[in-house]
């Protein structure tokens, strides 16, 4: 508090006003600080916007890529199709077993063993997408050759920690009344846990779901390695390996083409409004949820 | 939980004691398994990366990392330009990140009127949620010719002197790829700090207004000392992500191709990410591959580190002042 201290040539109104400066100063850098996060999104979504919307019409959905050709039309067909595909696949992989972990974590697991998972769910999610990536490439791709399935098993590693944490935190939520409730009816613990706990979850886990979705969705390091030398034309066969938008943005806006980067403009604009409406929804299902629980809770 | 077990009476339910008990263990059993699972999970990937490098490991060792050439036809390969440019860009973006994004958080806890907190916080937060390959093709179409055009020449004129700031030539360089990493890195810190700021106890902060503190004497005595362990932690954590993050450096930094390491901000590099993201198509040799996991052993590395360090601060934190910075 040295700096507060009344130096002699000052008097105590000085002081009141440096002080009061002082502080208004920093308000407004704080203000800025604000300001300039938001512009860079602001001019993110705009760019993107303004970038992607001359691109954005029904033969992006209805055509493939084609390689260069500017005298054929082209889309993203083929991308769309391998990202639902690849991350329908890593959600069927990872949600039950992400919920498996939290069930076990939550209603089974001594206090030690709890902190050992949660340890291992933290390192698991620091750990980069591109290393995940170089890991499925040893395990399957050295072997089996590329393929949209180790596309989906790198991105359910993604995942997983996403799901099982989100859905150790709802299961934390629900009123150990509810669960002494069933087992004082007489109802074997495994009848209480699937049966009267984890229904009550249902509205957090797919909020988690989303969640990871949405971020998954855009994920490109692993995909680049695991699912990118394709053909032309559509596939939805995950035992190829499938193009997705965001390998398609990636490899298109390293193109040399300004309508290659018209396609990769509006194929970002289709995975932000995809992202945003995801985590729209998101929101909204965890609020309605957590309402639902209070009135639970009593 | 002690209530739960003595609830579990046996003697009362409709279920015979034996399928009760049975379809507990099989539960409990599954869900212990899918837990065993992702710990092993863990160890298989670092046995894996592991096994991927030995090749390069037992051809280099350790002065891998201190090698900068990167040489496919000659079979040379060492890490050092790329360790030096992850450095370079990950400390960059903290430099950059770390003020804007606390003032980011200090305005939303304690300045922002109510009506606009919410949109401010769900806007940050939507920052986040951007992929990197948008931010990366955002980078090197917009971000990237308009920095080259406007801010690295200027920096150059007022800062030149340090040789951080040389001429630019290309717009793909690392100021670039720092910029696009500060871009990346601000939502994390911010709105882990933001949870900090806002867990700060009211009395500590009405004590100190009480005592005529104006609000900026209150946050830096107070709510900043309050929340020191935990800001450090979500720095830690945005450096780890900023370590990792391969594509949209990949897209902005340009690329290292020479046999010298510059200190210039304002030329082409390449970080460990980088280097493994434009070297998706695969590798020419073995010895390539083998060296490119090496490098994807080396932020595997990072990563644990920066965990296990993050975790330390936190607990310590937590332990002096009783929150919970999680």
């Amino acid at each position: 508090m040295s700096a507060n201290a009344v130096t002699p040539l000052e008097r105590p109104a000085d002081r009141l006003r440096r002080r009061k400066a002082v502080n208004r100063g920093m308000e407004l850098v704080a203000w800025l600080a604000a300001a300039v996060a938001v512009g860079f999104l602001g001019i993110l979504v705009f760019s993107v916007a303004q970038h992607g919307a001359s691109e954005l019409n029904l033969s992006l959905l209805t055509k493939s890529q084609v390689g260069y050709d500017p005298t054929v039309p082209q889309g993203l067909a083929n991308a769309f199709a391998g990202t639902i595909v690849i991350v329908a696949l890593a959600t069927a992989m990872a949600l039950p077993f992400g919920i498996l972990i939290a069930i076990y974590v939550n209603e089974f697991a001594p206090r030690p063993i709890r902190t050992g998972v949660s340890l291992v769910l933290d390192i698991l999610s620091g750990v980069p997408a591109i290393v995940i990536g170089f890991f499925v490439f040893g395990l399957i791709v050295v072997a089996h050759g590329q393929s949209g399935l180790a596309g989906a098993f790198a991105l359910a590693i993604l995942m997983l920690p996403f799901v099982a944490r989100s859905t150790i935190e709802v299961l934390a939520l629900v009123p150990d009344s509810l669960r002494e409730a069933g087992l004082g009816l007489g109802s074997p613990r495994w009848r209480t846990t699937l049966g009267i706990v984890l229904p009550q979850t249902v509205g957090g886990i797919l909020t988690g779901a989303t969640l990871a979705v949405a971020r998954v969705a855009g994920e490109t390091a692993p995909l680049l390695l695991l699912s990118s030398i394709v053909g032309n034309g559509t596939s939805w066969n995950p035992l190829h390996a499938l193009q997705t938008v965001p390998v398609a943005i990636f490899e298109l806006s390293e193109s040399p083409y300004p309508q290659d980067h018209a396609r990769a403009w509006s194929g970002a604009l289709v995975l932000i409004l995809f992202i945003l409406f995801a985590s729209l929804g998101a929101r909204w299902l965890a609020t309605r949820n957590r309402r639902k629980l209070g009135r639970a809770g009593g | 939980v002690s209530t739960l077990e003595t609830a579990s009476d046996v003697a009362r339910r409709p279920f015979s004691g034996r399928r009760a008990r049975f379809g507990d263990l099989i539960l409990q059993g599954t869900a212990g398994f899918a837990a065993l699972g992702a710990t092993v999970l863990v160890g298989l990937i670092v046995y894996k990366i592991v096994e991927g490098a030995r090749l390069s490991l037992s051809t280099f060792g350790l002065s891998f990392l201190t090698h900068v050439v990167w040489d496919p036809v000659h079979l040379k390969f060492g890490a050092e330009a790329f360790l030096f440019g992850t450095a370079v860009t990950s400390i960059g973006a903290l430099v950059l990140a770390t003020p804007l994004a606390l003032a980011v958080a200090l305005f939303l806890s304690e300045l922002s009127p109510n009506w606009l907190r919410g949109p401010v916080t769900a806007l940050v937060e939507t920052l986040a949620a951007i992929p990197s390959v948008v931010i990366g093709l955002w980078g090197i179409i917009v971000l990237a010719p308009f920095l080259l055009g406007h801010i690295d020449p200027a920096l150059h004129s007022a800062l030149g002197f340090i040789p951080l700031f040389g001429q630019a030539t290309y717009a793909s360089n690392v100021f670039a790829a720092i910029v696009v990493l500060t871009i990346m890195i601000l939502p994390i810190i911010a709105s882990i700090s933001r949870e900090l700021f806002l867990g700060v106890p009211h009395e500590l902060k009405e004590g100190a207004l009480a005592l005529g503190a104006t609000r900026w004497e209150m946050v830096r005595g107070v709510v900043l000392p309050y929340a020191r362990g935990g800001v450090a932690a979500a720095m830690i954590l945005g450096f780890g992500r900023a370590i990792g993050e391969a594509i949209a450096v990949q897209q902005v930094i340009g690329g290292f191709t020479g046999t010298s390491i510059s200190w210039n901000l304002f030329s082409p590099g390449e970080t460990l990410g980088s280097k493994l993201a434009a070297n998706y198509q695969g590798a020419s040799s073995g010895l390539e591959l083998s060296s490119l996991i090496y490098l994807a052993l080396i932020l595997l590395v990072f990563s644990l580190l920066v965990n296990i360090v993050a975790q330390v601060v936190v607990r310590r934190s937590a332990r002096k002042q009783g929150i919970s910075a999680r």
